[in-house]
C-alpha cells in the first residue's frame, strides 16, 4: 500500500488521524475544532448526497421523493415505531462491530450472510427444545451456540488465509453461499415444524424470547449490542490484542517482524467477527422473529458496510450511523411498499452512500496532501470569496 | 453395490440424461464463461472486479428489456453489453482514474446493480415476469449427429460459438501480442509498463471496460437465453463464481472455458437428475458449486495465482 495512495483500505482509515491541518494550521484548540469539523463534513456529506441522489432517482421513477422520505420518518420514528427501529439496530450494530474488528486487521470478512443464517437456523432448531430450562440459561446457551456457529463458519477462510494467503474475499463469499444453502436445508429438514406445510421452523414460545426493557417493547438484545460496541471500543483502543490487530492491519510484514504470531491473529480476528455476526442472529431471532422461514435472508451485512467505514472503524462512532440506518431501513420498508417499489431501493441508497464516501475520501485525501483536484485558477476563484467572508466574519469576534 | 443398483434402477447414465446434462451445463455455463473470460482481462491488468455480479445483473436487465421490446435478441445482447459497461465506467473512473479502493467500489457496484435492476423491474413489470421466446439455434451439419454431445454442443445460438472463438482469441492475445504483454505488465509491475512508455491507466481502463462488457453479455445471455425471463438477483452469486473460475484457471482462457462448463454442469445437475427420476433438494444443488469451489481452493490453494499489483491503484510517482 503506497503512502500517498488514496484507497481507503480499512487499516488506513483507522491509522490516519483526523485531517484538517491545512489552511487553519493554528495551535491546539482551533486545530482540533477544524479537525472535528472536517471529520464531520466527510462523514455526513456522503449520506446527504446519497439521499439527494436517491431522491432524484425516485423522481425519475415518477415517485414523490418528499413523500418517500416523509414516510420513512413517519414509519421509522413516529408513534412508537422508533422502538421497532431500535430493535432493528441490534443485529445491525453487532454485525457492524464484528466487521469493524476484522477490517481493523485489514481482513475482509464478506461471509456475514452465511454466518448469520447458520446461527439463526441453529437457534430456531434448538430453542424449542430448551423450554424446560430456566429462561436465563437457555438464552445464554442459545447466544453461545449462535456465536460458535458464526465463528465456525469463518474457520475455512481463516485457515486458507493464514496458511496459504488465499484471498479471503473469495473464500468468505463462497462460504456465505454455502451457509445460506445449509441454513435452508436445516430449516426444511430437521428443524421443520411438523404441524405446518410451509417450510419454517417451530415458533419459540414468547416467554422464552429475550425480555423487554421495562416500560418499552424493546428487547434487551439492543443493550447487548451496545455493550458489545463499548467493549470492542475498549479492546481495540486499550488492550494488546487491539494494538496487535492494528499492527497487522497496517503492515503484516512489520507485524511478523516484531514477533507477532500473524497466523494466529488472522484466525482470532476471523473468529471474533464470526462470533459477533452469530450474536447478531441470536439477538434478531430471539428478540424479534422467534422463528425462521426457508429462504429468509435479511441481508443486514451488505447494508452495514458503508457505515463501518464512515465510522472510521470506530465501534462507538458506529452507533449513531447504525441508529440512522435502522430508522432508514425500518421506515424504508413501509415507505417503499407505499411508493409501490421493491424494498431493494434501500440497497441503491446504501450503494450510493458507499460510492459518495469513496469519492469524498478521495477529495479529502488530496486536500490533506496539499494538492487539489481543481486547477490552480479554479482553486483561486473558489478560495478568494471564501477567505474574504471568513476574515470578515472572524474580525468582529476578536 | 447400492450405488450401482441405484444407477441402474434410475437409469442415471441413459443417453437422454447425459444429453440434458451437457445441454444444461452449456446453458448455465455460457454466462459464466463470458463473465469469467472478461474477468481474466481485468485481473491480468491488476483490477479485481468485485462488481461483476452487479454488472451481470445490469446486463441481464438491460438486455432483457431491449430484447423484450425490440423483439431482437441480437440487439438484446448488444444492449446487455452496454448495460454491463455502465457499471464498468463507474469502476474505471473511481478505481483506475482516481485510484479508489477496488473492493469498496466493487461492493457498491454489486449492491447498486442488484438494487436498481430490482427496482426498475418492479416499477416496470410489477409482479409479472414476462417471458421471451426460445432463441434461434444454429446447428453445425454433421457434428450435431454425434450422440450425447452433438445435439447439445453443436446446436446452439450463434453467440455460443462466438464465445468459444473469443476464448481462443483471448488466449492468442495473451500469448502472442503486445496487448497481452501490456496487460500482464500492468498487473505484474505497473511501474515497468509506465517506464516503457505505455499508459497504465489506459491499459487498465480498456481492460476493465472489456470485462464489464463481457459480464454484461454474460448476464444478457442468462436472462435472454438461459432463463428467458428477468427476475431480481437472478445471478445468485455467479459473478463471484466467475472470479473464482478465473482465479483457479490462473487467467488462462481455455481453462476458463473448461471450468465454466464444469460449474455449469453442477448448476444444472438438478434438471438432469430429475429426468433420471431422482429428486434432489434445490438447496443442495445450489450449494454444490460453492462447495466444489471451496474444496478446489483447499486442494489447489497454493496453485491459484493472482498478479502482485492486483487491487493496488497505480499513481504515477507514488511509492
Amino acid at each position: 500500500m503506497s503512502d500517498t495512495g488514496v484507497s481507503i483500505q480499512p487499516a488506513d482509515v483507522a491509522v490516519v488521524p483526523p485531517p484538517g491541518l491545512g489552511e487553519t494550521g493554528g495551535r491546539g484548540r482551533s486545530r482540533r475544532v477544524a479537525a472535528g469539523r472536517n471529520l464531520l463534513i466527510r462523514s455526513l456529506i456522503p449520506v446527504i448526497l446519497a439521499l439527494i441522489a436517491g431522491g432524484v432517482l425516485l423522481a425519475i421513477l415518477g415517485r414523490n421523493p418528499f413523500t418517500f422520505y416523509a414516510n420513512i420518518w413517519q414509519f421509522g420514528i413516529q408513534q412508537g415505531s422508533w422502538e421497532d427501529s431500535a430493535m432493528r439496530a441490534a443485529p445491525l450494530l453487532l454485525i457492524g462491530v464484528g466487521l469493524t474488528i476484522v477490517f481493523r486487521a485489514n481482513i475482509w470478512n464478506l461471509g456475514y450472510d452465511g454466518q448469520f443464517l447458520i446461527g439463526a437456523a441453529l437457534i430456531c432448531g434448538i430453542a424449542p427444545h430448551l423450554t424446560s430450562v430456566p429462561n436465563v440459561v437457555s438464552l445464554v446457551v442459545l447466544f453461545l451456540v449462535a456465536m460458535a456457529a458464526g465463528a465456525a463458519w469463518t474457520i475455512i477462510p481463516a485457515f486458507l488465509k493464514a496458511r496459504y494467503e488465499t484471498n479471503e474475499i473469495i473464500t468468505t463469499l463462497m462460504m456465505s453461499f454455502i451457509g445460506v444453502g445449509v441454513a435452508n436445508l436445516l430449516v426444511k429438514g430437521p428443524f421443520q415444524d411438523p404441524t405446518v406445510n410451509i417450510p419454517q421452523t417451530r415458533v419459540i414460545p414468547l416467554d422464552h424470547m429475550l425480555p423487554s426493557i421495562p416500560g418499552t417493547r424493546i428487547h434487551v438484545g439492543v443493550l447487548v449490542a451496545l455493550a458489545a460496541a463499548f467493549i470492542a471500543a475498549f479492546v481495540l483502543k486499550r488492550t494488546a490484542f487491539g494494538l496487535r490487530l492494528h499492527v497487522l492491519g497496517a503492515n503484516p510484514r512489520a507485524a511478523a517482524h516484531v514477533g507477532l504470531n500473524v497466523r494466529r491473529l488472522i484466525v482470532m480476528a476471523f473468529l471474533v467477527s464470526g462470533a459477533l455476526v452469530g450474536a447478531a442472529a441470536a439477538a434478531d431471532i430471539l428478540g424479534v422473529w422467534g422463528y425462521m422461514r426457508a429462504n429468509w435472508n435479511p441481508g443486514y451485512g451488505d447494508t452495514v458496510i458503508p457505515f463501518v467505514f464512515l465510522a472510521r472503524l470506530n465501534p462507538l462512532a458506529l452507533i449513531p450511523y447504525i441508529a440512522f440506518f435502522a430508522v432508514l431501513s425500518n421506515g424504508g420498508d413501509l415507505a417503499a411498499s407505499n411508493a409501490n417499489l421493491p424494498t431493494d431501493f434501500l440497497l441503491v441508497l446504501v450503494a450510493l452512500i458507499l460510492l459518495f464516501m469513496t469519492v469524498i475520501e478521495y477529495f479529502g485525501r488530496r486536500h490533506d496532501l496539499g494538492g487539489s483536484y481543481l486547477t490552480p485558477g479554479l482553486r483561486k476563484a473558489l478560495h478568494v470569496p471564501l477567505l474574504r467572508r471568513r476574515t470578515a466574519a472572524e474580525e468582529p469576534s476578536r | 453395490m447400492s450405488i450401482l443398483h441405484f444407477a441402474a434402477a434410475s437409469n442415471i447414465f441413459s443417453k437422454a440424461v447425459l444429453t440434458s446434462l451437457v445441454a444444461g451445463g452449456l446453458l448455465a455455463g455460457v454466462p459464466l464463461m463470458f463473465t469469467a473470460l472478461g474477468e481474466t482481462i481485468s485481473e491480468r491488468s491488476g483490477v479485481l472486479n468485485l462488481g461483476l455480479e452487479g454488472m451481470m445483473l445490469l446486463g441481464a436487465y438491460v438486455g432483457f428489456v431491449v430484447a423484450y421490446y425490440v423483439h431482437s435478441q441480437t440487439l438484446g445482447f448488444v444492449a446487455g453489453m452496454a448495460g454491463g459497461t455502465l457499471g464498468g465506467v463507474i469502476m474505471v473512473v473511481l478505481c483506475v482514474w482516481l485510484g479508489l479502493d477496488q473492493i469498496v467500489v466493487g461492493i457498491a457496484i454489486t449492491l447498486a446493480g442488484g438494487g436498481i435492476t430490482s427496482v426498475l423491474q418492479g416499477a416496470q413489470f410489477g409482479t409479472s415476469y414476462p417471458r421471451l421466446a426460445a432463441p434461434a439455434t444454429v446447428s453445425i451439419p454433421g457434428l450435431d449427429k454425434i450422440p450425447v454431445l452433438g445435439p447439445s454442443l453443436f446446436n446452439q445460438p450463434v453467440l455460443v460459438y462466438i464465445g468459444f472463438a473469443l476464448a481462443g482469441l483471448l488466449a492468442w492475445i495473451y500469448r502472442k501480442t503486445n496487448i497481452g504483454l501490456n496487460l500482464r505488465a500492468a498487473g505484474e509491475k505497473p511501474e515497468a509498463l509506465d517506464a516503457a512508455g505505455v499508459s497504465v491507466v489506459a491499459t487498465r481502463s480498456w481492460a476493465a471496460l472489456s470485462t464489464s462488457a463481457l459480464a454484461g453479455l454474460g448476464g444478457a445471455y442468462l436472462s435472454i437465453v438461459s432463463a428467458g425471463v428477468f427476475t431480481p438477483f437472478m445471478t445468485q452469486g455467479q459473478g463471484y463464481m466467475a472470479i473464482v473460475i478465473a482465479m483457479l484457471a490462473r487467467g488462462k482462457p481455455l481453462w476458463v472455458v473448461f471450468g465454466s462448463f464444469l460449474f455449469g454442469i453442477s448448476l444444472s445437475i438438478a434438471t438432469a437428475l430429475q429426468l433420471a427420476g431422482v429428486n434432489i433438494s434445490t438447496d443442495i444443488v445450489n450449494t454444490l458449486p460453492f462447495v466444489a469451489i471451496i474444496v478446489a481452493l483447499l486442494i489447489f490453494a497454493r496453485r491459484s495465482y493472482l498478479p502482485p499489483a492486483l487491487c493496488l491503484p497505480y499513481m504515477r510517482g507514488a511509492k
